[in-house]
Formats: structure tokens, C-alpha cells, sequence
């Protein structure tokens, strides 16, 4: 009898293999078809180049530069934020205080707004009523309003992952908790830290809506932070919908965006790992 | 209790004191954003809110902003349409993809098919556009014309947030007590109804904050939707007729708009964050944990 049942054909178990296969084929055709339209011209001189013919030739030096800006202003200023935020929730303030759950409720509020959103209101706040029109920093404020709240939370958790023996360690010194918090507290979660900064910088350099309207379309090398600069995720959707005959070097960019994200990635999982391994804490990701 | 010591006010230096109030600032600082944010769109929104009246969004002649013409009904039904057949799809494969990897799976094959399902969320929504637009766009052209359609625009929508939903429904359905599963197969239950009747049950309430966060996404996504979706202003009238969403038309149209068709624009994302905020304060409602990202 349990032998009939263990080798009986069922139509739900065709249906629980199906579904992944049909997914992990879907990501395979995904990533082949972006590698294998985009591969063949990828060079050295294309990631160092300017694009000509509207990106159609040439390269896309001014756009790395550009995208590298943006994210640096972002992360200049969300990273202080989120660590000042997070110290506050993890350290300081009880976890179930009304200061704290004002906090935490403004946040999840903030990490529910679509980033189409961000994207008006960075063009009506940031560009229009701030004065600093189509510039990267523009654009890279933009972002750190919309990283922040992902930020704060790896943040607050790898804070909350240090054991308290490190805390009661620092006391029983007679250290100040500022102290506390810079040498000891700090070190301690910096892997963690990282791993929420990288995770950020993932959710910024793939994003494309919030830019549009905020850091602009212009290809040229930028020569500071409030020139309008275009980010590589806004090269690959105006190539591709902008540009007649653009779709070869969309998929050329789109090979550096994944190649990009990938490298990110890679480091948060060693982090991670090596984490894991050396201090016994599980950040997560 | 230790943390009861540490934090006991005898301990505070000044220093502490002035760490402490400085935090304060910048965390208050953080979480008046969100204040900002609706601020700013709502004083944009203002002028079109004040010129046209609200009914007239939902049941002007037509979306001409520049002649005076409001109605935001077919972008709306473009947006619920192509969201609801996504989360449609995107839920099923999504569970499936839950069961198979909590279930069916060996360890390491589930444990692989989750970073896939990983990697998947972190492709960005431009190179799905670019994909739907150059792969799937000419397969359904060849059902039938043109290909930018509701259809493309579902399977493409569906496909991003498969990994929203299934990430999600996997850790709910892992906190499912494993006394239980022990239970029912303790009883020869078979598996199937091991997981239809035992474990959805128990991690229901996980499931349907999955599920209602993939309709947040869904209805908040742009680029991919814009890319592959055909943008014209129609209330579509099958799976093979182009559509324009909320969120595209914001994008469309931003560049060149002024006045009170800017403002219109504003309106609509307003609507959207509100429409969006409202699902997920019932997720959050639902859901055991706070589950924003």
C-alpha cells in the first residue's frame, strides 16, 4: 500500500516540478539572450569610451562616471541617516516605545511609496523647488530617500545582532556608551553594515523610474555634481525605447548593469559567509 | 535585563546624552521624509485637484490634458488589469515555486532554485523591459498584432514578482511548526494534502501578506510595463490590445507636461501611493512580521 502511493504517478507533483522549471528556464532565456545579444562587442574601450550616434556606437564612459556620481551622493547621504536611525532604533530607544514605532511606521510608509513617485517628487522637490534642476545630485538624493528605509533595517538588525556580552564588556570598562558604540559596537557590526550598504547600492544602481526626471538624459562626461548626468539603467531603457536600432547596445549596457549587480552581490555573499564563519552572527540579507 | 543596566540614567554622560539627542535629530530627520514626500506631491497635485472636479478624472470625454480633458479611467483599468493578471500569475508560480522548495525539493536543489529565485528579483525591472520587448513582445506580435499588448505586459509584470511572492511564501511556510508536518505524515497523510490542508492553513496568514505584497509591486512597477505594454490611452479590449498604465503615463508624460496636466500627473501618483499604501497596511495587518522589503 505505501509502496503503490510512493511510486503512483500524481498530476500535483508534474505541477510543483513545472512551475521552477518553467521559472529557472525563463531566468536562463533571460540572461542568455542578454549575453548572447550583447556579448560580442563588449570590450575595454566600450566601458572607457563616450557613446556616439546616441549610444548606439562608441561607448559609455560618461555614463559609468555618471552612475558611479549618483550613486556616491547617494550613499554620502543615506548612509549617515540610516546609520544615526538605526543606532537610535537598536541602542537607545526600547523596541516597542511610541518614539520607536512612529519611527518604524514612517519608514515602512516611505519603503511602500512607488519609486515612479519618488521620481516626482525628487523632479518637484529636488530639481524645481531646492533650484538644482536635472543634476546627479538630484537624482542621487532621490535615491537615498528611497534606500533609506531598506538601509536602516540590514542596519538595525546587525546592530541587534551583537551579542550583549560585548555591551556588558564595555560597561563593566567604564566606558561612555558613545564609546561603546564607536570602538567596540561598531567593528563588531561592520560586516552586517556593509551588507546593508551593498544591498542598497543594488536597489539604487538598478533603478531607473526615480531617475528619469531627476538626474536626466545627458550622455556627456558631467564635470561636477550638478551637471545632468544619465545613469546606466536610463542609457538601457532609452536605447531601447528611444533609439531606432538601439537594442544591440542596450543589451551591450544591460551586460555591464548585470556584470555590475553581479560583483555587488558576490561581495554581500562573502561578507556574509565570512561572517557567518568568523563571528558566528547571521546578518541579514 | 542587562540592557536594563546599561541604560539605567546614572550611567549617561553628557556625552551619551548629546549622542543620544543627536540620533534623535537624525532619525527624525529619516522619518519625516515620507511627510516630505506627500507633501510635495500633494501641494503639486493642489491646482488640479482645485481646477477640475474629482468625478471629472474618472469620467471625462478623454485623456487630453492639454485640452482640458481628464479622464484617468482607461490608465486606471490598464493598472488593475495588468496588475491583477500578474499576481494572478505571479501567485500561482509563486506558491508552486514555495511548495517545491519547502516539500518536494532536495535540500540543495531547493536551496539552488532559491537563488535563482533570488537572482530573478534582482534583475532590474529595465533589462526585463528590454528582454519582454525584444523576445516576448515579437512572440505574441505573431498570435496577433502589434505585441505590445496587455498580454506582454501581464507575463512580463507576472514574471518580476514570481520571486516577490514565492521568496516570501517560502519563509512563511517554513515557520509552519514542524510538529505539524511531523503530525499529518505521522497520519499518512499524503504529502498533497499534508501541504494543501496543514501547512497553507497554518501559514496563512504569510501567504496573503505575500500575495498583497506582490500587488503592491505590481501596481507601482513603471519601466517594465511601459517597455512592453503599447502605452496607448484605450480602455483595452482583449489580452492582444495595448495598454497604457498609471505609472507609465506618469512617465510618458512628465517630461513635457505643464500646468494643470503636470498637476493632473501628480494626482495620479498621489491616487497610486494612496491605492498602494491602503494594500499595505492590510498586509501589514495580516502579515506576522513587518514585511517591507
Amino acid at each position: 500500500m505505501i509502496e503503490r502511493s510512493r511510486f503512483r504517478f500524481d498530476g500535483h507533483l508534474l505541477l510543483v516540478w513545472a512551475a521552477p522549471l518553467t521559472i529557472t528556464a525563463i531566468f536562463v532565456w533571460i540572461v542568455g539572450g542578454v549575453l548572447l545579444h550583447g556579448l560580442d562587442q563588449l570590450s575595454w574601450s566600450y566601458l572607457v569610451e563616450a557613446p556616439r550616434r546616441a549610444g548606439r556606437q562608441g561607448g559609455i564612459g560618461p555614463i559609468l562616471v555618471s552612475t558611479l556620481l549618483i550613486v556616491s551622493v547617494c550613499l554620502a547621504v543615506a548612509i549617515p541617516l540610516a546609520l544615526g536611525a538605526a543606532l537610535l532604533l537598536a541602542e537607545f530607544v526600547p523596541r516597542r516605545s511610541t518614539g520607536a514605532r512612529i519611527v518604524r511606521l514612517s519608514l515602512d510608509v516611505l519603503a511602500g511609496v512607488p519609486s515612479i513617485v519618488f521620481g516626482l517628487f525628487g523632479s518637484a522637490f529636488f530639481c524645481s523647488l531646492l533650484g538644482l534642476r536635472f543634476s546627479i545630485l538630484s537624482g542621487g538624493l532621490t535615491l537615498a530617500c528611497m534606500i533609506l528605509p531598506v538601509l536602516i533595517r540590514t542596519i538595525e538588525q546587525s546592530l541587534r545582532g551583537v551579542p550583549n556580552a560585548y555591551r556588558m564588556g564595555a560597561a563593566a570598562l567604564g566606558l561612555t556608551r558613545t564609546r561603546a558604540i564607536v570602538t567596540v559596537l561598531l567593528p563588531v557590526a561592520a560586516p552586517g553594515v556593509l551588507v546593508g550598504v551593498l544591498l542598497g547600492v543594488g536597489r539604487a544602481v538598478a533603478e531607473t523610474a526615480a531617475l528619469i526626471f531627476t538626474s536626466g538624459y545627458v550622455d556627456r562626461m558631467p564635470s561636477s555634481v550638478l551637471d545632468s548626468g544619465r545613469a546606466l539603467s536610463v542609457h538601457i531603457f532609452d536605447l531601447s525605447l528611444n533609439v531606432p536600432g538601439g537594442d544591440a547596445a542596450a543589451y551591450r549596457a544591460s551586460i555591464v548593469l548585470l556584470l555590475l549587480l553581479m560583483l555587488i552581490n558576490g561581495g554581500m555573499l562573502c561578507i556574509h559567509s565570512l561572517l557567518k564563519r568568523v563571528m558566528g552572527i547571521s546578518a541579514q540579507i | 535585563m542587562f540592557q536594563s543596566v546599561i541604560d539605567s540614567p546614572r550611567r549617561h554622560g553628557v556625552i551619551d546624552v548629546r549622542l543620544r539627542r543627536t540620533l534623535w535629530g537624525v532619525a527624525g530627520l529619516a522619518s519625516s521624509i515620507i511627510a516630505v514626500v506627500v507633501a510635495v506631491v500633494a501641494t503639486e497635485a493642489l491646482p488640479a485637484l482645485r481646477g477640475v472636479e474629482l468625478p471629472r478624472f474618472l469620467n471625462d470625454p478623454s485623456w487630453h490634458p492639454t485640452n482640458q480633458r481628464y479622464n484617468l479611467a482607461p490608465m486606471i483599468a490598464g493598472t488593475f488589469l495588468v496588475a491583477g493578471g500578474a499576481v494572478a500569475l505571479g501567485t500561482l508560480f509563486g506558491f508552486l515555486s514555495a511548495i517545491f522548495c519547502c516539500f518536494y525539493a532536495p535540500p540543495r536543489l531547493a536551496g539552488l532554485y532559491r537563488g535563482v529565485m533570488e537572482l530573478l528579483a534582482g534583475i532590474p525591472s529595465v533589462i526585463l523591459g528590454l528582454w519582454g520587448l525584444t523576445t516576448l513582445v515579437p512572440i505574441v506580435a505573431a498570435i496577433k498584432a502589434p505585441g505590445f499588448s496587455v498580454l506582454s505586459a501581464t507575463l512580463v509584470l507576472g514574471l518580476m514578482i514570481v520571486p516577490t511572492i514565492g521568496l516570501v511564501a517560502i519563509a512563511s511556510l517554513q515557520s509552519v511548526p514542524r510538529s505539524l508536518i511531523l503530525g499529518a505524515e505521522a497520519l499518512g497523510l499524503p504529502k498533497w494534502l499534508t501541504v494543501v490542508r496543514i501547512a497553507f492553513p497554518a501559514a496563512r496568514s504569510g501567504l496573503i501578506a505575500s500575495v498583497v505584497l506582490g500587488i503592491g509591486r505590481a501596481l507601482g512597477e513603471t519601466m517594465a510595463v511601459m517597455m512592453v505594454g503599447g502605452n496607448i490611452v484605450q480602455v483595452p479590449e482583449s489580452l492582444f490590445a495595448p495598454v497604457r498604465t498609471l505609472a507609465a503615463n506618469i512617465a510618458l508624460e512628465i517630461p513635457y507636461a505643464e500646468g494643470l496636466h503636470r498637476s493632473s500627473l501628480f494626482v495620479s501618483g498621489l491616487f497610486l501611493t494612496l491605492v498602494i499604501l491602503v494594500v499595505l497596511c492590510i498586509a501589514e495587518w495580516l502579515g506576522p512580521e513587518p514585511i517591507h522589503d
